[in-house]
């Protein structure tokens, strides 16, 4: 099939352990070789070799966002798998897992195949998750083996959180029987009724109900004490979005008892407050809401420290017109994939110094391993052709309107964005490229 | 994972300067407002107030100014209307009964509607917070906050201040930061829902006015005190009573109690104003309510009606005002940068 020459570029593997100069030989969907620039040793001979010269830029994994929204079957209006991977591949990401909450919900297999099918026309790979339960109403669970051996990677019921302890219960020890992890959006939605941000004074001044962080902690709370008692199970319990610092000082303590227990964190979390939300601007909504200067210093925190396993963008498009309404009656989400690499890269290695090995491992590496998903992640001989090709050092300045993704509701616009991404390589053939 | 968390310097992305108001003729919240434009609409209240009716209606002849309101309201909707007709405004009204807000219409496409009509400025009452901001940019008109959720009604905090400018400070000519030095204010009751006691909060410290909240904390958060200057939490009615020139009552708004349970003879118990309270503890201060007031609830009918009552001087400053805001929404930008 298709051989594909990336020729030296910096190779940084953090999985792998490799930073170093390279070149790379891809061949039908594989990491077929690496070595010194110059040196391969299977090119002798090869024909319709595609070359790519990397030299000054950074070759890494492809990035991996295990959270995002596609919102096909049913939404295509706000975005479909082709728009939301083509906005996948811009931001250098070679895999997404697709959130259930899609009209009809994400529950049966015959769902998560339909979005893994050809005609879907993704430009990247789409790992689905499942709802844990039929329409994601948090009362029976769906069948996890069907599920499984149709694709599907992990379940939840994002955004409609199961709060009854005993379906809970359930479904960690159903989905560590069939080797799933279980998702949860961590929100007690009890506490959270009518409110459209974090409650605190921001909130207040705004006039606006807020979610207080015990609704996010509380429910992290009480999954761990579930996780805990199935300990025996070896249940995989992953936070969505985390976004207070109680809930990290949770998930920290589970990790010491040596708990099945991640984590992931959006860059709007680790970048952005309530005191954002300003004047309205509905680019600013999104659940779990923007938090305190407390609860975002300890995302930053949790992140250097390790206790994060992945950066997630929880990519949310909506419709323009369905942003352009009263805050309290917008919908919750921003998009986030063309938008990822360039904060990480700016705030976390550029004004944080986070070795950029160590960004890029939250962004690849460590996700595959949160999802299990084999071979992905890493640039080591025999694994995926998955690679994101960037000028570190490029800055630039991020317009939404000239986005690959269909929907426009970000806070980011305008923003200035570090390290551009030249190409992006998804199983073996060139899925974005960009001038210079 | 190293553990590598030494803190590090983070320069965390700036909150970028509000671009609102678009137009300088809107009155979005009170804090758009200069001293300058304070003291503009102030004069101007009290000038068209004392014009020849006559000679007033030809100021603003057959401009057109849009009410547009999603909640119900007396004194507020009929004092904007009485007061854009004394300047000779056509007014119209629409309201989210009986217009096509009902049908699902957003507030967008109505403003734009309202807009192509002929609309030069819109007067919005709205139940979401921030609705008037959502309003101003699509419509880029000047639009004036009258009452937005549980936010903002800056027009009641002026028609307030006109009121206690005009008990405490008789003949001052012109406001400034200790104008209200030494006068401390008294807001009771639900705090926590009223757009009253957040524009009174945000204006009268502003001129040297201590406020006190007052309330139980179902219904007057902690938090509030971090408002801004000039605020604190006092729980004790009778304390804060004591220490008062000015009693501000506020309705328990049962509207927007969202399933909160509240034992309303507890809550008189410890906050209705009465007459004994009154007499005893504040008997020089006056007492003011932004209306609508729930006789025998938050105060007792003799103090509604007794003479340390303002209640019904608010409404009638309610024009003064609104003419005032209303004649610099059709003027301010015409005549010269922002009045």
């Amino acid at each position: 099939m298709s051989t594909l020459l990336v020729r030296n570029g910096h190779l940084v593997d953090p999985g792998a352990g490799v930073d170093a100069v390279k070149d790379i030989l891809f061949k039908d969907n594989r990491v077929l070789e690496i070595a010194a620039p110059g040196k391969l040793k299977q090119l002798n001979g090869a024909t319709d070799v595609q070359s790519i010269d990397a030299t000054g830029l950074v070759v890494a994994p492809g990035l991996i966002d295990i959270h995002v929204h596609l919102r096909e079957p049913g939404q295509g209006y706000k975005e479909t798998i082709a728009t939301g991977t083509a906005a996948a591949a811009a931001g250098g990401f070679t895999a997404v897992a697709a959130m259930p909450n899609t009209a009809p919900v994400n529950d049966s297999a015959e769902i998560t195949r339909w979005m893994q099918s050809p005609e879907r026309g993704a430009q990247v790979r789409v790992f689905p998750i499942a709802a844990a339960t039929r329409g994601s109403k948090g009362e029976t669970l769906n069948d996890y083996a069907a599920l499984k051996s149709a694709g599907a990677v992990a379940v939840t019921d994002d955004g409609h959180p199961i709060l009854k302890d005993s379906v809970m219960r359930e479904t960690l020890a159903a989905a560590s029987r069939v080797g799933l992890s279980v998702i949860q959006h961590a929100e007690d939605t009890r506490l959270t009724q009518g409110a459209s941000m974090n409650a605190g004074p921001a909130a207040f001044k705004l006039g606006l109900r807020g979610m207080p962080a015990e609704a996010e902690s509380g429910i992290v709370e009480r999954d761990i004490r579930l996780v805990t008692e199935l300990r025996e199970a070896r249940a995989h319990l992953h936070v969505a979005h985390t976004s207070t610092a109680a809930a990290i000082a949770a998930v920290r303590q589970a990790r010491r008892n040596g708990l099945r227990v991640t984590c992931e964190v959006a860059p709007h979390h680790f970048l952005l407050t309530d005191e954002h939300v300003g004047c309205y601007n509905t680019h600013y909504k999104m659940n779990p809401p923007l938090r305190s200067a407390a609860d975002r210093d300890a995302m930053i925190e949790a992140i250097l420290d390790g206790v994060v396993d992945a950066i997630a963008t929880d990519h949310a498009p909506h419709a323009m017109h369905e942003k352009e309404v009263e805050f309290d009656r917008a919908p919750n989400g921003i998009t986030g994939l063309e938008t990822a690499l360039g904060l990480c890269l700016r705030y976390l290695h550029g004004d944080l110094k986070m070795p950029l090995g160590r960004v890029l491992s939250l962004l690849s590496a460590q996700p595959a391993a949160v999802l299990g998903l084999k071979g992905r992640g890493t640039l080591a001989v025999g694994s995926c052709a998955d690679a994101v090709i960037f000028d570190a050092n490029a800055e630039w300045t991020y317009r939404a309107a000239e986005g690959k993704s269909k929907a426009k509701n970000t806070p980011f616009d305008g923003w200035t964005m570090q390290g551009k991404v030249r190409w992006t390589i998804a199983e073996g053939r060139v899925a974005y490229s960009s001038p210079e | 994972m190293p553990a590598t968390a030494a803190r590090r310097p983070f320069h965390p992305p700036q909150i970028s300067p509000s671009p609102f108001p678009h137009h300088p003729g809107s009155l979005l919240g009170v804090e758009d407002l200069t001293l300058e434009s304070l003291n503009h609409i102030l004069a101007r209240a009290t000038a068209l107030t004392n014009q020849d009716p006559l000679s007033r209606d030809r100021i603003l002849a057959k401009r057109r100014v849009a009410l547009l309101f999603y909640e119900s309201s007396t004194r507020t909707r009929t004092s904007f209307e009485l007061a854009a007709k004394a300047l000779g405004c056509d007014t119209t009204l629409v309201s989210s009964l009986s217009s096509s807000i009902e049908k699902g219409e957003s507030l967008k496409d109505t403003g734009l509607t309202i807009k192509a009509l002929g609309a030069e400025a819109i007067i919005l009452r709205h139940n979401s917070s921030g609705a008037p901001w959502v309003l101003e940019e699509y419509t880029r008109l000047p639009v004036l906050n009258a009452g937005d959720g549980m936010h903002e009604h800056p027009t009641q905090a002026l028609l307030d201040l006109r009121t206690i400018l005009a008990h405490l400070r008789p003949g001052v000519a012109d406001v400034g930061p200790d104008t209200l030095a030494g006068v401390t204010v008294a807001i009771t009751g639900d705090i926590l829902h009223s757009r009253v006691a957040r524009s009174n909060m945000l204006l009268l410290p502003r001129l040297g006015a201590q406020v006190l909240l007052c309330g139980p904390k179902e219904l007057l958060p902690g938090l509030a005190a971090g408002a801004g200057p000039g605020v604190t939490i006092e729980r004790n009615f009778e304390a804060a009573l004591r220490q008062s020139q000015v009693v501000m009552m506020l309705r328990i708004q049962a509207e927007r109690l969202a399933g909160l349970q509240l034992d309303l003879e507890q809550y008189k118990a410890s906050y209705q104003l009465t007459g004994d309270r009154l007499r005893t503890l504040a008997p020089q201060a006056i007492v003011m309510h932004p209306g609508p007031i729930i006789r025998g609830l938050e105060l007792t009918a003799g103090v509604a009606d007794g003479p340390q009552s303002a209640i019904l001087e608010q409404v009638a400053n309610g024009v003064a005002i609104r003419m005032a805001v209303v004649e610099r929404a059709l003027t301010a930008g015409t005549t010269g940068g922002r009045a």
